[in-house]
């Protein structure tokens, strides 16, 4: 069952994360366009070569967001998929592509994720995404009647409860969640494009964060950036005359059951479990396999229920695992390599990108100060809405 | 600023209008054996087309809560820290809720709870919210 990993990542392009914008503001589809061509070039593939492209939505156009895509970039395609995962898009659309490939529809797959300041309209009023966020309050949505009205929306709170109840059933080591932002700070150290390079923190900084939520502090959540990732997926013959060492796409995992988190079959047994068992036997390889991971890190307690449910060790363990580890780059379990997105910045969508860089980066050998001795495979994990849509991939170097 | 309210809908009519008198009724699928929330159009899980609306006491468990000390959005700037809760149902099912008439710091994941019906004021709907019991 499967991929036979004979596709691979050949091109990486991702913008350093800005907190206030110096970039001029471009629309989504002309991001697309920009980060796709870039990420060609570090391929050294050209556009005609094409032939499939992985989006999500586009800002200008709530319909038909391939096809405007397409056509915008002048590029027909085999190929073409809408992927709307919430932070588990990215990783959904590198599995996505290795499948069109391997399938034999496409050579040449385009995974782009805009996420930058778009222009304001010269007339007529700003734009204005409300606060409703990933909620949606139309009539007839079970947000808007069951959740909305209590106050449950945004991310933080939900979050909060999902850590309050592992804490219920396992345990809770508020140091060893705030050695996760500490670990990966000191990788964004070590990478001039972290939005927190050069500010170091340590544990007891963590903790003497604002609380936000109980149990979360300030530190342990991500901080919204403007960014913007592009990978190319093409098939082997591709690969191999390509500039860049291939990545090749072993293994994937997707799950997913539920949108709010109240409705979980078990909120501490997350979705990964299932998506990351599937990875690995996929790849034919165990966790204990892996020479990095780059874990979708919204928040500390992603990281560590992600690392338990995907296997690195045993349930209701990650604390202990984290306080005998060391997760920065020069560590014996190098996790987030680029800073995590809670200290490289959370890029919007282009969050979830961000781990599948980090990880291609490490296994091509390009990740510079950060660069992991020895890097041949790589597990990621993608994340979306509140741990409720999660994608696990396996990567590997020849 | 207004805080968003439920908006019944023909399928979920019978649930609100339970909580207008102060009670609690959700559905049931017997072929299934389970109970339901939020209210469907067919059972969950089966897609049994046997759904039927019990009442029930409504009591139940805190399975989660936080404390959220920042609003979770602007409706909620006067309201922290707002104690937002998961109730499970002694019937098995979870809903969302928020907890009232408890101080935050002696609140505690397994608890028992009871409803607290909170009619909105101005408004021909009723929030079902939780107390410990």
């Amino acid at each position: 069952m499967g991929l036979r990993g004979e596709a691979a990542i050949v091109g990486i392009a991702e913008l350093k994360p800005e907190r206030k914008p110096k970039r001029e503001p471009r629309f989504s589809i002309e991001q697309w366009a920009l980060l796709s061509k870039q990420a060609l070039d570090d391929a050294g593939l050209s556009a005609t070569m094409v032939d499939g492209l992985v989006t999500g939505g586009i800002q200008e156009s709530q319909m038909f967001a391939p096809a405007t895509v397409s056509e915008y970039l002048g590029v027909p395609v085999n190929f073409a998929e809408h992927v709307d995962l919430g932070g588990a898009t990215s990783a959904g659309m590198i599995w996505r592509a290795a499948a069109a490939v391997e399938l034999g529809i496409a050579d040449v797959v385009l995974c782009t994720v805009p996420s930058s300041p778009l222009p304001q309209p010269p007339t007529g009023p700003v734009r204005d995404r409300g606060y409703f966020g990933a909620s949606s309050n139309l009539y007839g949505s079970p947000q808007a009647e069951f959740e909305i009205p209590y106050g449950n929306l945004a991310q933080n709170a939900p979050y909060a409860m999902i850590a309050q109840r592992y804490a219920a059933e396992f345990g809770y080591d508020p140091r060893a969640l705030a050695k996760i932002a500490a670990d990966q700070r000191t990788s964004a150290c070590a990478n001039p494009d972290a939005i927190f390079y050069g500010k170091p923190i340590t544990i007891e900084d963590v903790l003497a964060s604002p609380m936000v939520a109980d149990p979360l502090h300030l530190l342990e959540i991500v901080m919204p950036c403007a960014g913007g990732a592009s990978i190319v997926v093409a098939n082997a013959d591709i690969a191999r005359r390509a500039r860049r060492r291939p990545v090749w796409i072993k293994g994937f995992g997707e799950r997913l059951a539920f949108k709010t988190p109240t409705y979980a079959e078990d909120l501490v047994r997350t979705p990964i479990a299932d998506a990351a068992r599937q990875a690995f036997e996929m790849a034919t390889i165990t966790p204990d396999d892996v020479d990095m991971v780059s874990v979708y890190d919204c928040y500390t307690i992603t990281v560590l229920m992600t690392l338990e449910d995907a296997g690195f060790c045993g349930k209701g363990k990650g604390a202990d695992f984290i306080n005998s580890h060391d997760l920065t780059f020069r560590g014996d379990f190098p996790c987030n390599t680029h800073g995590g997105q809670l200290s490289f910045g959370q890029t919007g969508m282009a969050g979830g990108m961000s781990h599948v860089c980090d990880a291609a980066r490490q296994i091509q050998r390009r990740s510079g100060q950060n660069q992991v001795a020895n890097c041949h495979r790589a597990f990621v994990a993608g994340n979306g809405g509140i741990m409720s849509e999660q994608v696990g991939l396996v990567l590997q170097g020849d | 600023m207004n805080k968003p309210l439920p908006v019944p809908t023909p399928v979920s009519r019978p649930y609100w209008d339970a909580l207008r008198e102060h009670k609690v009724r959700i559905q049931y699928s017997p072929s299934a054996d389970r109970w339901v929330f939020y209210p469907r159009i067919l059972a969950p899980g089966t897609l049994a087309d046997d759904l039927e609306w019990r009442e029930i006491s409504g009591m139940g468990t805190l399975y989660t809560f936080t404390v959220a000390r920042y609003p979770t959005a602007p409706p909620w700037a006067d309201d922290v820290p707002q104690l937002l809760a998961v109730i499970e149902l002694d019937e098995g099912p979870r809903l969302t809720s928020e907890l009232v008439n408890v101080a935050h710091e002696n609140i505690e994941i397994g608890a028992r709870v009871r409803p607290v019906f909170c009619d909105v004021p101005n408004a021909d709907v009723t929030l079902l919210k939780y107390e410990p019991a």
